[in-house]
């Protein structure tokens, strides 16, 4: 076995100074009835690279990636190009293959990135702390979410209806065990009115922008309603290039951010692994989930980093830690801090002005089919449009000519109109896609 | 002295080559690096885009008004400054990174390779199934393994790590209870546990209470049967255990559990000293999560991204979260939503947004296939074998706990063998580095006053094994014999000396700030 460097011989060798006549002896804790031979397995053995190689590549062939044709799925996932230093970058042994960095000394490769992670996420969202990444947008948005019942030592907690479903049926889960969720009405292409919802006994309102819809949400008013009864707003970004163009959460009164950051520097990946954004305000990090990176000095007074606030942890902390989080997404939060290197200020606006001004675009043209309107005022990447047809036929018609037109708010909510079809356009779709996109709607709409 | 070829010494003959300081501060290949946001300067970019002109008519009013704070490098720049900073880590291809209870073993790049191939990379989660039956399928072949190598009949994916496994696992067994219309609000864990056990039982709002364990590091079936009872849910238990142990009385357990009507929860953090050669199932065992990232050698990133699929005995198993993935005659099928949901599932809700790791899944699964059911076996053997290879040939310099006994996967040491040296666990293993090893897991297991918790892992060769072995001897006899100097204020070699961590927890810098920030703030 190619990864095993030890050989018969040494096995002898190592057992004999063991002073164990076999390697079953070493399990000789193991009760008998639970020992099985290698037959029980009804698994293959193994398999040369070539093969393994093989298997998997004719698994690959058979789904439709994004970059083999015109595509516009979103609704929380976005495809965007990746620079190849990237990938090359987080490929590094030293990145790759090391552990969770608690023995600084030999880690500030990675404690340094964390800090700096920390520092784009807070600049990005307009908060003043962010930690070192959580597992993904909708879990983060849970977290967020436990957090404001702590802070605020209520129990409700209320989902705007344009939150992504699969993020307020993850909050449901958790925040249910310690109080009350309460979904708001959906409104596709308008905000409810979610202030109306808010009692003294909110811990929270969670508000999406853009919402799952697309819509762009004025996150002001809601905060001041959530403030003046005592409660928090929890914002939650899923496309997070839009923050290049759009008004930051933290300067719009949020008190929590919670984000998908995928879309730097990460892939589809079928849904995972991603990296969960989190940012918060300074007085609050105590009450923050998730690792912390920070700076201080080593015994030669030279700046270095350390995990810090450890004592909100599980492994100091135990039942009364903050969070039950260990493992975390650091390698996806370096790929989102080399993206967003390498972009900069300059790179990133312009990066998202080329997403809005495509989304744009292509709204004015399918919404200038026969049947078809646009039902998202104002946006970011990503607008609901509503087809003279189910949305999920139209989809499964198009992806069978090759082009994958979205996502049908029915797969999301399945009692929601199933007319609804969510489009996100980026950087990586082409004039050619976007006019393929509409001359087959016509056809298929006629 | 020696020479070279020209005659002219090759060797310095006296300077002390750390004391010098240099004039850049750098130090050969040992470079210090600012932070990103002390590079760079505005203007520039590492990536070339279109300048596009847009107007605010569908910005709702919302256009940012005020810049981020962003610097701007080129590509050069920026692929230097991660290049630097990758070279103060330490990692597993560069060295033997013997951390138990972390296992970190050889990470195969054949598994990186699969991971992007963009069938799998480039897939959206909410492609068209249609589009998607090969990602399924690959999903499936990997529930496939998890269920037969755990012997045990489902499995649920959505988990991201194996605190997330973990409290999947315990909703399962909240919804499992609700539906025999009881409410148990206690969950019995050892008191050698990892943190997350404690900490995933309160998240899940249960009330913690610990179980003793006894003088050879196993659990107090005394301590147990005393604790167990009608408001019980669950007992979690590590197995091998956080000793480096197998808990030889698992069946028993499993039955005190099982009479008292509680479900057995097992973490399966170790599964990687076991898998091939015993089932969890066969032990009694509810629930068991599965940190691919251990296991299964999907990377750990400095930290994640990881993988923890939950294993179910079939009374669990209709209420595993959503999604789930069904197989029928028109193909692979995901069950996303409760409005379609087969008649005899009953899930406790949703864990995450989509459906699980699917990069660590290829990853695994690239794992599995390349080691065969054999080579799985074989590799749990290797890293039992070479544990107590490391454990009999340095018992008699340092000090085990638990005797004579054979360990799992990993080997527990404890400070006795410190005793009046002035050496502690912190300076023995901070001194490792200097040798050019990263330090094993200290001051955990709790229950081991000073714990040293070593994981050679399958992946090293006799050679490699003795080499540590030999530096490690040399250590403790030193200790032993008043030989301090190697360790007090060690490392000396690393990129840093020890880091202040009470001054960085006092008055914590969480962030980089732009000077007249600074200032303000001053």
């Amino acid at each position: 076995m190619r990864y095993l460097p030890l050989t018969k011989a040494d096995r002898a060798q190592m057992l004999a100074k063991i002073g164990a006549p076999d390697i079953d002896a070493l399990f000789r804790d193991v009760p008998q009835a639970a020992v099985v031979p290698l037959a029980a397995f009804d698994l293959p053995d193994g398999q040369g690279e070539l093969e393994v190689e093989r298997a998997l590549s004719s698994l690959a062939a058979q789904n439709r990636a994004a970059g083999a044709g015109p595509f516009f799925c979103g609704a929380g996932a976005y495809k965007h190009h990746v620079p190849a230093a990237v990938d090359h970058l987080i490929q590094r042994s030293e990145f790759l293959t090391s552990y969770t960095p608690y023995q600084p000394e030999i880690a500030q490769g990675t404690l340094q990135y964390l800090f700096e992670f920390q520092t784009q996420v807070a600049l990005l969202t307009g908060m003043e702390v962010a930690n070192a990444s959580l597992y993904d947008g909708s879990t983060a948005t849970a977290e967020a979410v436990l957090m404001a019942q702590r802070l605020t030592k209520r129990k409700k907690a209320i989902l705007s209806g344009g939150l992504h479903p699969h993020y307020a049926e993850t909050v449901e889960t958790v925040a249910a065990l310690h109080g009350t969720v309460e979904r708001a009405p959906v409104t596709p292409g308008r905000a409810e009115d979610i202030a109306a919802l808010i009692d003294a006994d909110t811990a929270c309102v969670v508000v999406q922008s853009p919402d799952l819809f697309g819509l762009i949400r004025d996150l002001k008013p809601v905060a001041e309603a959530a403030h003046a009864k005592g409660a928090l707003l929890v914002a939650v970004v899923t496309e997070i290039v839009s923050l290049g163009l759009i008004e930051p959460p933290g300067l719009q009164g949020a008190d929590i951010v919670a984000a998908e950051g995928q879309s730097l520097g990460n892939g589809l990946n079928f849904g995972g692994p991603y990296v969960g954004l989190f940012a918060t305000r300074e007085k609050f990090v105590r009450q923050m989930p998730g690792r912390l990176s920070g700076e201080t000095v080593d015994a030669e007074g030279r700046r270095g980093y350390t995990l810090t606030l450890s004592t909100r942890e599980q492994h100091i902390r135990r039942e009364k830690a903050t969070s039950n989080i260990c493992t975390n997404s650091g390698l996806c939060a370096l790929a989102f801090t080399i993206h967003l290197s390498l972009l900069g200020e300059e790179g990133f606006a312009r990066l998202a002005r080329a997403n809005h001004a495509r989304a744009s675009a292509l709204a004015d043209k399918l919404a200038a089919v026969k049947g078809v309107s646009l039902i998202t005022p104002a946006f970011f990447n990503e607008f609901t449009l509503k087809l003279p047809k189910p949305a999920a036929e139209v989809v499964e018609v198009l992806a069978a000519r090759g082009i994958l037109a979205g996502v049908p708010v029915s797969r999301l909510l399945p009692r929601a109109a199933g007319d609804l079809l969510l489009v996100a356009v980026t950087e990586t779709n082409t004039d050619e896609d976007c006019d393929a996109f509409v001359k087959a709607l016509q056809e298929v709409l006629s | 002295m020696t020479m070279n070829s020209q005659g002219r010494p090759s060797a310095p003959t006296s300077f002390e080559p750390r004391a010098l300081p240099t004039i850049s501060g750098d130090r050969g290949l040992d470079h210090e690096e600012k932070l990103i946001f002390e590079l760079g300067r505005p203007g520039v970019s590492g990536v070339d885009l279109p300048e596009v002109q847009i107007s605010d008519t569908r910005l709702g009013g919302q256009r940012r008004r005020a810049p981020i704070g962003l610097p701007g490098l080129s590509e050069p720049e920026v692929v230097r400054h991660y290049v630097r900073l990758s070279r103060m880590n330490y990692a597993i291809d560069a060295g033997l990174y013997p951390l138990g209870s972390c296992t970190m073993k050889h990470n195969p790049r054949l598994n990186e390779a699969m991971a992007r191939l963009a069938g799998f990379g480039d897939l959206h989660p909410l492609a068209p199934v249609s589009a998607a039956q090969g990602a399924l399928a690959l999903i499936a072949e990997l529930m496939r393994w998890l269920t037969t190598l755990s012997g045990m009949p489902a499995v649920a994916m959505s988990p991201k790590a194996g605190a997330h496994g973990e409290l999947c696992g315990l909703l399962t067994i909240r919804a499992a209870l609700a539906a025999r219309g009881e409410k148990r609000g206690r969950i019995l864990v050892p008191e050698a546990a990892h943190g997350t056990n404690p900490a995933t039982a309160a998240f899940a709002g249960f009330t913690v209470v610990e179980v003793k364990g006894t003088a050879d590091g196993r659990v107090d079936l005394d301590d147990l049967r005393s604790k167990l009872g009608p408001d019980v849910g669950a007992l979690m238990l590590t197995n091998p255990n956080t000793c480096g142990l197998f808990e030889r009385d698992m069946m028993e357990i499993a039955a005190l559990v099982h009479e008292a009507g509680a479900y057995f929860y097992c973490d399966g953090a170790n599964f990687n000293a076991i898998a091939g050669r015993v089932r969890p199932g066969d032990l009694g065992v509810d629930a068991m999560h599965i940190n691919l990232h251990k296991t299964f050698s999907t990377p750990h990133g400095g930290g994640g991204p990881g993988a923890g699929p939950v294993v179910l005995s079939a009374r669990l198993a209709p209420f595993a979260p959503l999604p789930l993935l069904l197989h029928d005659a028109r193909g692979f099928r995901l069950i996303e939503n409760r409005e379609d949901l087969p008649a005899d599932a009953k899930p406790f809700g949703r864990l995450c947004a989509f459906h699980g790791q699917m990069g660590m899944f290829v990853r695994a699964l690239a794992y599995m296939l390349s080691h065969g059911r054999d080579g799985v076996r074989q590799a749990s053997e290797d890293a039992v074998l070479s544990a107590n290879y490391i454990l009999a040939s340095l018992k008699d310099v340092m000090s085990a706990p638990f005797g004579d006994g054979p360990c799992m996967h990993e080997a527990l040491f404890d400070d006795r063998f410190l005793h009046d040296t002035g050496v502690t666990t912190l300076d023995f293993a901070k001194a490792m580095i200097d040798e050019g090893y990263h330090p094993m897991t200290m001051y955990f297991p709790l229950v081991v006053h000073g714990a040293m918790l070593i994981e050679p892992t399958e992946s090293e060769s006799k050679e490699s094994l003795d080499r540590f072995i030999h530096v490690l001897r040399t250590m403790a006899q030193e200790a032993k014999v008043g030989a301090r100097e190697r360790f007090e204020g060690a490392p000396r070699l690393a990129p840093r000396r020890r880091l202040d961590e009470t001054a960085g927890a006092r008055n914590p810098v969480l962030r980089w700030k732009p000077k007249p920030l600074q200032r303000a703030a001053e």
